[in-house]
This record gives structure tokens, C-alpha cells and sequence, in this order.
């Protein structure tokens, strides 16, 4: 098998601009140490829609996404080639802070992860890093709402957010990313912990977010996908040089991709047929 | 197909006819062992406690006859006279663990934190670790000779400070370790979550890991104190002993009493180790109030320490 040049609609551009790109991400190659995680991934997000990662497990979609936000900074021996232009800025260019960029990138977790503390101080923890002068209580509000939580918890704001439901938690992650209304949410497997009616919500909410927020998104359920991306991503893994490196093998429109793959590998994936 | 079974020869499926064997009886082999082993257990704990509360026993029974209220607030007794009590040895001790309480948290939990978070697998803090588990095996009375050398000699003399550094010493160790622990405990999860959100290492520290790692911390902190307020051998090194308020002109409580730090300082340890080798029976009676005094104290302490812990636990 010969590893498939990676295929996007549009051609990489180092800067954005006259189009409503927000994110114009290209991934050279990324190493954590000597292990080369994922290469080749070119794909430009716009404002205001869902961009899915597909792909199956080890397929660096995870390690993409958090490329997006400078995440994956965290990891020892990560090393990045390539460059993600955030509103003209490359996050990458030396000099800038990634503590920065994460809050104008905000990010949603697999495993619902709210912090030991009440409903309320987890959604204003944002806005305190932010030293918000303004009234808190009301942006609180504003986010618990924006994430439909609001009805649910508004009695009991002052109660840990720990003994809310998993659902209840990871709308109220959600909360907490939009609580400093970040330009962009990276949302990665947010259902892979939840129940069917939990993930049915937060796949609702993603659509009444994306008015306001742009949205990127990594997923096992292909169906998930499909429901709510305006664009995929799908991600493959190449065994032929050694590792197991992920790349991007097709980039386009959700419906295009799912009804017409262009690609071997994309086509097989999706109808069940993947080694 | 399970009636076939039952049926069946060599299947190894129970016969119904053998339903009483499941029945529970002292006379299979595994019963038994499991019976004799749980009774193992209960008198292993017994045994454990025993000594425990028999030494309490003890304690309450000789110390509570010389207790009065006069004891807490009167002066160490001369011999074979009436009355007195510990006053002074209290405040002492109070101020000597409360010095070596404002050196060690510190140090201990900014050491955590050091090597949980920021270094947690350099040669630094592999050193400290090894360092600190070494630490908390010092003999108390070498906490002593060192302070002794460094404070006491540097600074011309016996004083509550130089006690605060030997038990600072023997403190740091057990804060260490157990906020270390407890700072690993907090999960990784909670910490990607405030990195995501924008919070540069300090404040995902102090907003995020230490107060959830609080509990454990606190337990730690209440833990080294609990073991600090009891040491003898250090104090007799550095505090030594007094017969008088630490602010000699002024037999009352508070905050007088705090006047002279540089003075030798008396300690409820080293009364309870001075008077028990007293000849004379006041001051040996003395010596048991002082010590059920001392073992409430610390008691008292933990019992605060836990509450506490609890209380942050619970989120306000």
C-alpha cells in the first residue's frame, strides 16, 4: 500500500484572508520524540460551522484537534511542523503564548471533567482568569443557558458540580468554555462517556452553537458526524513507514464525503470495511 | 441446553440432588478456613487496639486526679507543694509547634508542588523524594543537635524559635510527602480542563490543584503537628525548660505571655519528661496531667484537622 497524498477542496494558503477562514490549519509533520504521531493534514475551518475529524482509532484525529489550541504543548517531546493560522496570527510562530491562544481556543474534553468546585465557580472560572470586571453572575447565566443547563441547575448553582449527571457535567464543560465566549470550541469525543439522550442534546446544542461559536470536533460515530458537521475530515493511518502515522486522507462537505468519497481507504471506512 | 447439561455425564454442571451442598457448614474445608481467617482478623485488631486504649486508660486514670482548672492557667509546681499547673508549658508548646508549623507548610507544600508539577521526573525532584523519605526516618533527637548547632549556638542561646526549626525539620518530610500524594491525586482531567480554559501553570496550581488536593494536604499538615507537639529529645536541645511565663513579669494569659521568643521555653514534652523523673509525688502527678493535657491536645487537633478537611472537601 502506498500512502495516498492527502487531498483537500482548497489549496493550503498561509494566510486567510477575504474568505471567512477562522482556522487555516496545516500539519507538516508531528512528532512526540521519535515517534511521528501525524503528517499531512491541510484543512481550512470557516467561521460559524462544524468541522468533524473521522477516522479510526490511532488515527491522530485527537492529536489534530489539540494541535488547534496548542494542547498538546503538555506532551513531552512534542514537536510540530507546520502552522495554524488563528485571524491572520500563526498560534505557532515563536513568541506566542499558548496560554493566549487557549482562550481564545477554548476546549471540550472526552471525559466531562468539571472541577471540585460548585456549578457556579466552574462556569466563572474562565471570566476570573480573565480578571472580569463585569457581572459575573450574569455571564454565568448567560453560559448555563447558552448550553441549555440553566433550567436544570438554576436552583442549585451553589452545589457541586460534581454530583451532576454526565450529561449535566459536560454541558456544564461547555458552559465553561463559552463562559469568555471563546472564537472557537474544540470538542473532543464530547459523547463517547454519554448515554444516547446526553449525547442527542449536546449534538442539538453544537447546532445552536455554531450560530455563535465555530466548532471543531473529533468523533468515533460516524453518524454523529453526519448529523451535525458541515465538514469532515477523515483521518487514516499509514503503517508503511514504521509507527503508526496518521495523515489526512480527505477533507470536504459532511454530505459529499459520506455520499461520494474520493478515496479508497474513505470509502471503505465508511461503509464498514476497514482493516 | 441446561437441562441437557444436568443430565449429560462429565458435563461438571451441579446435580440438584447436591443442592444441600449449598448450604453454609463449618465442615467444608474452604468455610472453615475463611471462618478462622476472619477470626484471625478480629483479634489481630483487638490485639492492636489494646495497648492503645489500655495506655489511655491510663492516662485519663492518673492524669485526671491533679487536673484542675488552676493547671491550665497556673505556673509548674515546686516540690511538694500544692496546686500549680502547666500554664506556661501550653503556651509553649502552642508557640514552638506553631513556629515549626509556619516554617515547614511552606517549604513542604512549595517542595510538593515543585516536584509533582513542574519537575516531576528530574534528578531535583528525585533527590528531594529520596531525600524526604529518608528524612522521615531521622531520629527526632539529631532534629536536636542540629538546630542546637545552628540556632542555638548562632544565636547565644536556648529559645522557642530554635525549637521551631528542629521540629520544622522533623515537619517538612510528612507535609511533603503527603501533599505530594494528594497532589497526584488530583485528576489529570481537571488539570487539562483549566490548562484548556487558559490558565497559565500558576493558576491551574493554585486555583485548580491545590484546592482540590486541599483534604489531603490538611491531613498531612495536622498529621506533622500531631507528631511535632509530642517530641521530647528535640525541645531538650534547643527550648530546654521554664519555670515561668515566657514574658517573666506577666502571670496572665495573653498576648503578654508571648513576650520573650529568645528565652529558654517550657513545653508540655519536656514537663511531662522532667517531672516524671521527679522524686516527689505532686510533681509526678503533675507530670500524668500534663500528659492526658498533651494527648487531648493533639487529639483535639486531629479532630479539627479532619472537620476542616472535610469541610473544603464539601463544596461550598
Amino acid at each position: 500500500m502506498t500512502p495516498l497524498e492527502s487531498r483537500t477542496n482548497g489549496v493550503a494558503h498561509h494566510h486567510a484572508n477575504g474568505d471567512d477562514t477562522l482556522l487555516d490549519c496545516t500539519i507538516e509533520e508531528l512528532h512526540y520524540g521519535k515517534f511521528k504521531a501525524v503528517r499531512d493534514i491541510a484543512l481550512k475551518i470557516k467561521k460559524g460551522t462544524i468541522t468533524a475529524f473521522i477516522g479510526p482509532s490511532g488515527c491522530g484525529k485527537s492529536t489534530a484537534l489539540r494541535c488547534l489550541n496548542r494542547m498538546n504543548d503538555l506532551v513531552k517531546g512534542f514537536h510540530f511542523r507546520g502552522h495554524v493560522i488563528f485571524r491572520g496570527q500563526d498560534i505557532y510562530k515563536p513568541g506566542v503564548d499558548p496560554v493566549a491562544v487557549r482562550r481564545h481556543i477554548g476546549m471540550v474534553f472526552q471525559q466531562p471533567n468539571p472541577f471540585a468546585m460548585s456549578i457556579y465557580r466552574n462556569v466563572a472560572f474562565g471570566l476570573r482568569l480573565n480578571r472580569y470586571k463585569g457581572a459575573v453572575a450574569d455571564k454565568v447565566e448567560q453560559a448555563l443557558r447558552g448550553a441549555a443547563l440553566w433550567d436544570e441547575v438554576k436552583d442549585k448553582l451553589h452545589s457541586s458540580g460534581l454530583a451532576l449527571s454526565g450529561g449535566q457535567q459536560q454541558r456544564l464543560c461547555i458552559a465553561r468554555a463559552i463562559a469568555t465566549e471563546p472564537a472557537v470550541l474544540l470538542m473532543d469525543e464530547p459523547c463517547s462517556a454519554l448515554d444516547p439522550v446526553a449525547t442527542h442534546r449536546i449534538e442539538e446544542l453544537m447546532k445552536e452553537l455554531k450560530k455563535k461559536y465555530t466548532i471543531a470536533i473529533v468523533t468515533h460515530n460516524l453518524q454523529q458526524a453526519k448529523r451535525v458537521a458541515d465538514m469532515t475530515a477523515f483521518l487514516y493511518v499509514d503503517t508503511t513507514q514504521g509507527g503508526r502515522t496518521g495523515y489526512q486522507v480527505e477533507y470536504g462537505p459532511t454530505d459529499a464525503l459520506f455520499e461520494n468519497p474520493q478515496e479508497k481507504h474513505t470509502k471503505d471506512y465508511l461503509s464498514g470495511e476497514f482493516s | 441446553m441446561a437441562v441437557e447439561a444436568t443430565n449429560g455425564p462429565n458435563t461438571g454442571a451441579l446435580d440438584p440432588a447436591e443442592l444441600k451442598d449449598l448450604e453454609w457448614s463449618l465442615r467444608q474445608p474452604r468455610s472453615l478456613f475463611s471462618f478462622a481467617m476472619s477470626v484471625l482478623t478480629g483479634a489481630a485488631t483487638i490485639g492492636a487496639l489494646l495497648p492503645l486504649f489500655s495506655v489511655l486508660y491510663l492516662l485519663v486514670q492518673k492524669g485526671i486526679a491533679a487536673l484542675h482548672f488552676a493547671s491550665f492557667t497556673d505556673l509548674p509546681p515546686a516540690a511538694m507543694v500544692e496546686g500549680g499547673g502547666f500554664g506556661n508549658a501550653i503556651v509553649g508548646t502552642f508557640v514552638i509547634v506553631s513556629i515549626a508549623t509556619f516554617i515547614a507548610v511552606p517549604f513542604g507544600i512549595f517542595a510538593a508542588i515543585y516536584i509533582t508539577e513542574f519537575g516531576p521526573d528530574t534528578q531535583t525532584a528525585n533527590a528531594v523524594r529520596f531525600a524526604a523519605k529518608v528524612l522521615t526516618g531521622l531520629p527526632s533527637i539529631l532534629a536536636g543537635v542540629f538546630a542546637f548547632a545552628v540556632v542555638v549556638v548562632a544565636s547565644g542561646g536556648f529559645s522557642a524559635p530554635a525549637a521551631g526549626v528542629a521540629l520544622a525539620l522533623l515537619m517538612v518530610p510528612t507535609i511533603l510527602l503527603t501533599a505530594e500524594e494528594a497532589i497526584k491525586r488530583v485528576p489529570t482531567r481537571m488539570r487539562e480542563a483549566a490548562v484548556g480554559m487558559g490558565a497559565t501553570p500558576t493558576q491551574m496550581v493554585a486555583r485548580v490543584v491545590l484546592p482540590t488536593a486541599l483534604p489531603g494536604i490538611l491531613t498531612g499538615i495536622m498529621l506533622a503537628i500531631a507528631r511535632a507537639a509530642g517530641e521530647t529529645a528535640p525541645l531538650l536541645f534547643t527550648a530546654l525548660f521554664s519555670d515561668f511565663w515566657m514574658s517573666r513579669t506577666n502571670p496572665h494569659f495573653l498576648p503578654k505571655t508571648m513576650g520573650d521568643l529568645m528565652k529558654p521555653t517550657a513545653s508540655l514534652a519536656v514537663m511531662i519528661y522532667n517531672f516524671s523523673g521527679s522524686p516527689f509525688d505532686n510533681q509526678i502527678a503533675m507530670a500524668w496531667s500534663a500528659a492526658l493535657a498533651l494527648v487531648v491536645i493533639v487529639l483535639l487537633t486531629n479532630i479539627a484537622g479532619q472537620a476542616l478537611a472535610k469541610r473544603t472537601s464539601n463544596i461550598r
